[in-house]
């Protein structure tokens, strides 16, 4: 094999390998995704119970994603969770913003659904949604179920 | 009698395990003999060149056919598993996730090693049983710098660069099974997949893993040439027992790699 020709084979060889490793980082993986840029600000949120939401999940407004959680954190003078959010910095919302955690699917994956309010200011950097609703657990809501169903027997005994 | 077939084997076994613990020593001195005296191959890139040829590109047909029908029987296999719970829009999750953190090194190093290490021990096997590695000698060439270096970096080099070939081929694979063949739902097998995989905790742990067996399977395939008995038998031999110990230390390596780098998930 003359020199040339291998020296051809050997870079292409080459530049296949860091594409794929590129496609594999970019096309796959998260890297080129929102939230994860400097081109994105902070939102806090906290809520009572964050149920199954981890770090990384999507925060959704109308179904479309602006951002991702941060960061998860226990706010140990309101003995709640505090929740990190970063968001595109092309997507702004108004400041009586309603922020809940709601799952995709049956058994899907928890994400921060975000529901803009009517207010003419803005959300900035840093700013606390103070409109928040917990996650649904489960347990919590047969419990419920099954408190309203006794007392229904109760009352249709009197 | 009794007494004296005890001795023999009690004798047996401490000759065998003095052989393995000397031959493992060889070994490491081996492997640190081929690194330290690597400075000749890297200042002569040529060298490494021309066996990144034999090793890599050579390699490139299999590994590409490969991961391509492994990812479209992964599709397939998964989307008749998820269809069961409602939830084949995770399939993309299920083909990336598997293909970048296990399958994609594991196999693609297997391969590997069956395809570019065997021939790497036969043809040095070869070169040894031939003399022409003491020829060099002879010439004053050391035949570690000038044979075994180049060949170790080679594999070294082209091993991630192979594992994420055979990861994206895997993907494209699943890709054609999933969407264009069965029907999912294009965005969401993206979309999906971009959600759960991570690049530092997901493609860059691939890539050390892949980097890992190229070191291994190398460095097994090397040492076993170089070690080969000069006949015709102990180079086959030596081939083979190529395969089967780098196999086995890819598996073994996996395992432990996967449980440092996956502890927490």
């Amino acid at each position: 094999m003359e020199r040339s020709k291998l020296d051809l084979w050997v870079g292409l060889f080459v530049c296949a390998g860091i594409a794929a490793l590129l496609i594999l980082a970019l096309k796959v993986g998260n890297m080129g995704s929102v939230g994860i840029g400097s081109d994105s600000y902070k939102l806090y949120a906290n809520f009572d119970n964050v149920g199954g939401l981890k770090p990384r999940a999507p925060v959704k407004s109308a179904g479309v994603v602006v951002g991702r959680v941060a960061r998860i954190a226990f706010d140990n003078e309101r003995f709640n969770a505090r929740v990190e959010m970063s968001i595109d910095n092309d997507f702004k919302f108004p400041k009586d913003t309603n922020a809940s955690i709601l799952t995709s699917g049956l058994l899907g994956e928890q994400y921060i659904g975000l529901d803009a309010g009517g207010d003419t200011a803005n959300l900035a950097n840093g700013d606390t949604i103070k409109l928040t609703q917990s996650a649904v657990v489960l347990e919590k809501l047969i419990g419920q179920f099954l408190y309203s169903k006794a007392a229904e027997g109760d009352n249709s005994k009197k | 009698m009794l007494n004296r077939s005890a001795f023999l084997n009690i004798r047996g076994l401490g000759h065998h395990t003095v052989d393995g613990v000397w031959r493992l020593g060889y070994a490491l001195r081996f492997f640190g003999i081929t690194v330290a005296s690597s400075a000749t191959a890297f200042r002569r890139f040529r060298l490494i060149v021309r066996e990144l040829y034999f090793t890599g590109v050579l390699s490139l047909i299999i590994i590409l056919v490969s991961g391509l029908f492994v990812g479209m029987v992964l599709g397939l296999q998964g989307y008749h598993t998820l269809q069961t719970y409602g939830s084949e829009s995770a399939l993309g999750v299920l083909v990336a996730l598997s293909l970048v953190r296990e399958l994609g090194p594991v196999v693609a190093a297997l391969l590997f090693a069956s395809r570019a290490g065997s021939a790497m021990t036969a043809e040095i096997g070869l070169m040894k049983a031939t003399e022409q590695l003491a020829a060099m000698e002879m010439m004053a060439v050391d035949p570690i710098a000038r044979v075994i270096a180049p060949r170790f970096w080679a594999g070294v080099i082209s091993m991630p660069l192979l594992a994420a070939l055979f990861s994206a081929m895997g993907i494209f694979g699943g890709y054609l099974v999933g969407v264009v063949l069965i029907g999912v739902d294009e965005g969401s097998f993206w979309s999906q997949m971009q959600a759960a995989v991570d690049v530092r905790q997901d493609v860059l742990n691939g890539v050390i893993k892949s980097f890992v067996f190229g070191v291994a399977v190398t460095w097994i395939a090397l040492f076993e040439g170089y070690d080969a008995p000069p006949t015709a038998e102990g180079v086959s031999g030596a081939t083979t027992r190529t395969v089967v110990t780098s196999s086995l230390a890819i598996l073994g390596l996996d395992f432990l790699l996967t449980s440092f780098m996956f502890r927490g998930i």
